[in-house]
C-alpha cells in the first residue's frame, strides 16, 4: 500500500493558487524530496496532507485514511516537523515531550522511558531540563524533531528541518533522518531547499514549481537529464561540431562561456575538445541537483519572465497604435 | 469528542505557564487594588446604597467580578500570542478535536480566574470586608462559570483576530464598558433608565449582582435570576466560541 496518494490536490488562497493539481504516489519507507523554491507551494502540500489545512479541491490518503474526512486518524500515523520552530518556550524540553505525548494518547507509564530515549537520540539528555528558551536554534530543531518521532508515526513530514542550522547540527539531523528509514522503516516527505540534503537523503525527488510538480525521478536519473558531468569552456568555441557530437546531452552559452552536459568525461574529454575549436580555459565537473533544479525550474522561471515581458511590450505597442 | 488525556495535557501546559509568569499574575489585580483601595477609600462622600456598609465595602464584590473579568478576557485573548508564538500550531496538528483543546483552553482561564480571586478575597476579607469561610466557597463556586463565559469571548475573538495589535482595543471598547456598565461601582436599580437597559444586556452585571448577594446579602435581583442569566451567557458564549475554533486554521 502507498504510504501517500494524492489526486488532483488544489489550494487556492483568493486569486492565488499555491497548489495547483498535484498528484503522488510516495510508496512506505521512501524518503521523498520536495525540492521548489520559495513560494512554489512546498508548505501548502504538506499541511494540506497533514490536514492542517483544507484543500479547495482534489483528495488525498495518508497512511490508507482521507484527508478530507479522516483527519483524525491521519494525525495519529503523522508526525510533522515545522519549518518555524514551534517548541514551547516556556516550558523545559522534556515537558514539551511530556505534553505531545499526552496529546498523540501514549499510554502515562510508558512515556517517560520514552523521552528519555528520545532525549538521547538527539542529543539533549543534558538538557532536557532545562527551559527551551535557554536553547540554540540547532538544539530547538533537535527538539523537535524529538518531538515529531516520540509517537512513532508511520509517516514523518519535515518542512526544512534544517533551515538556518550550523553545518555540524545539519549532518546530525540528516544522520538521524537516514536511522529512521533504515531502522524503522519511517516514510518520510521532507521539503527543502538545499540540493546537497535532497541529494544525499532522497530516495526521489519531486521539483515543485508554482503549485505543479514538473519533474519527479531519482537524484541519480535526474542528474542524468542534466548529463553526467559539466564541461565549461571559454573561447572560440564551433558550437555546431560540438553539438553534433553523440554524448554531448546540451550546449548552453552564458556569462560568456560555454555550459556542455556530457556523458563519461572520463572517455570522451579528448575528442570533445579535439572538436570544441580555440579553446582557452577548461572546467569540469561532476552534475550536482544545483544543475537539475535550474535547468527545470530556472527554464520554467525564464520562460515566465519573457512571457511577462512580452505582455509589457504588447500593452506598449498596443497604447503606441491607439494613439 | 472529548479525549480526557489531552484536556489534562493541556490544563497542565496552562498551570505551568501561569505559576511560572508570576508578574502576570501580580499585573493584572493592580488596577482592581487602584480602584478598590484609591476609589473606595477616597470617596469619603460615597455612600453605600446597602445600607451597613461603607462604600469600599459596597463596590468589594463588583471588584471581584472585575478581576475575573480581566484575568478571564485576557487570558482567552492570549490565544493570538499563542498564535504568534507556533505553539497552537503544534496543538492544532495534534490528532484532538477542536472542542477537546477549547474545553483544554476554557479550564485553563478558569484556573486563573480561581487563582486571582483567592488572592483578592484574602486581601478583602484582612483589610475590607470580613468573610466567612462559606461565603469565601460560594464566592469560587460563582467564579467558575463566570470565567468560563468570559473566557468563551476572549477565546472566540482571540481566535478571530490577527495581531496583538487589538489587544488594546479589545481592553477600552469591550472589557472597560462591560465593566463600568455591570454595576460594580454603582447601584443600577437607582440609575439612569439608558444606563440600565445596557446594564441588562451586560453579562457582568449578574455576576456583580450575586457576588453583592453572597458577600452583603442584597442585590439588585434575585440569586435565581443572577444564576439563570449566567448559565444563559455561559451556554451561548459556548455555541458562538466552539464555532470560531471549529474554524481555526493554520495560517501561514
Amino acid at each position: 500500500m502507498a504510504a501517500i496518494q494524492t489526486d488532483n490536490l488544489v489550494k487556492r488562497y483568493g486569486e492565488v493558487t499555491a497548489v495547483d493539481g498535484v498528484s503522488l504516489e510516495i510508496p512506505e519507507g521512501e524518503v521523498f524530496g520536495l525540492l521548489g523554491p520559495n513560494g512554489a507551494g512546498k508548505t501548502t502540500l504538506i499541511s494540506m496532507l497533514a490536514t492542517l489545512v483544507r484543500p479547495t479541491s482534489g483528495s488525498a490518503l495518508v497512511a490508507g485514511y482521507d484527508i478530507n474526512r479522516q483527519s483524525l486518524d491521519v494525525r495519529r500515523q503523522i508526525g510533522i516537523v515545522f519549518q518555524e520552530p514551534s517548541v514551547d518556550d516556556l516550558l523545559t524540553g522534556r515537558e514539551n515531550l511530556y505534553l505531545h505525548s499526552m496529546l498523540y494518547g501514549l499510554p502515562r507509564s510508558e512515556i517517560n522511558g520514552k523521552i528519555d530515549k528520545m532525549l538521547a537520540l538527539v542529543n539533549l539528555s543534558d538538557r532536557g531540563d532545562s527551559f527551551v528558551k535557554t536553547y540554540s536554534g540547532g538544539m530547538r530543531r533537535r527538539l523537535e524533531i524529538a518531538r515529531g518521532l516520540i509517537h512513532g508515526p508511520k509517516i514523518l513530514f519535515l518542512d526544512e528541518p534544517t533551515l538556518g542550522l550550523d553545518p555540524a547540527s545539519r549532518k546530525a539531523v540528516w544522520n538521524h533522518i537516514r536511522e529512521l528509514k533504515n531502522a524503522h522503516n519511517t516514510t518520510i516527505i521532507l521539503t527543502t531547499h538545499y540540493m546537497e540534503e535532497a541529494d544525499s537523503l532522497a530516495d526521489r525527488i519531486g521539483i515543485i514549481y508554482k503549485g505543479r510538480i514538473i519533474e519527479l525521478d531519482t537524484p541519480f536519473a535526474l542528474k542524468k537529464k542534466v548529463g553526467q558531468d559539466l564541461v565549461f569552456l571559454t573561447g572560440e568555441i564551433n558550437e555546431e561540431a560540438l553539438k553534433k557530437l553523440p554524448f554531448v546531452n546540451s550546449v548552453e552559452q552564458e556569462n560568456g562561456h560555454y555550459k556542455i552536459g556530457i556523458v563519461d568525461s572520463g572517455k570522451n574529454l579528448q575528442a570533445l575538445l579535439n572538436a570544441g575549436g580555440d579553446i582557452k580555459e577548461v572546467e569540469v565537473r561532476r552534475v550536482t541537483l544545483d544543475d537539475v533544479f535550474l535547468k527545470f525550474a530556472g527554464q520554467k522561471m525564464s520562460e515566465d519572465a519573457e512571457e511577462h515581458a512580452e505582455g509589457i511590450f504588447e500593452r506598449i505597442a498596443t497604447i503606441k497604435t491607439r494613439r | 469528542m472529548f479525549n480526557l488525556n489531552a484536556i489534562y495535557a493541556l490544563l497542565l501546559r496552562e498551570a505551568k505557564v501561569y505559576f511560572r509568569e508570576k508578574e502576570r499574575i501580580v499585573s493584572i489585580l493592580i488596577s482592581p487594588l487602584l480602584f478598590l483601595f484609591v476609589m473606595g477609600r477616597g470617596m469619603v462622600s460615597g455612600t453605600s446604597p446597602v445600607p451597613g456598609y461603607t462604600y469600599q465595602q459596597f463596590i468589594f464584590p463588583g471588584i471581584v467580578a472585575m478581576v475575573i473579568l480581566f484575568t478571564s478576557i485576557t487570558y482567552g485573548l492570549y490565544i493570538i500570542w499563542d498564535k504568534r508564538l507556533d505553539f497552537l500550531k503544534e496543538v492544532l496538528a495534534a490528532p484532538i478535536s477542536r472542542t477537546t483543546l477549547f474545553i483544554g483552553k476554557t479550564l485553563g482561564g478558569m484556573l486563573g480566574a480561581i487563582i486571582e480571586t483567592l488572592l483578592l478575597l484574602v486581601i478583602g476579607a484582612g483589610f475590607i470586608l470580613p468573610l466567612k469561610a462559606l461565603e469565601v466557597a460560594l464566592c469560587l463556586a460563582v467564579c467558575l462559570p463566570v470565567s468560563y463565559m468570559i473566557t468563551n469571548i476572549g477565546l472566540t475573538i482571540g481566535a478571530r483576530m490577527k495581531s496583538m495589535e487589538g489587544f488594546g482595543l479589545i481592553m477600552s471598547f469591550l472589557t472597560w464598558p462591560l465593566f463600568f456598565f455591570s454595576g460594580a461601582l454603582f447601584d443600577i436599580s437607582t440609575a439612569e433608565p439608558y444606563i440600565k437597559t445596557i446594564s441588562l444586556l451586560d453579562p457582568i452585571t449578574y455576576a456583580v449582582d450575586i457576588m453583592r448577594i453572597i458577600m452583603l446579602g442584597k442585590g439588585a435581583f434575585s440569586a435565581w435570576t443572577d444564576l439563570g442569566m449566567i448559565f444563559v451567557f455561559c451556554a451561548a458564549t459556548t455555541v458562538i466560541g466552539v464555532s470560531a475554533f471549529g474554524k481555526l486554521q493554520q495560517e501561514k
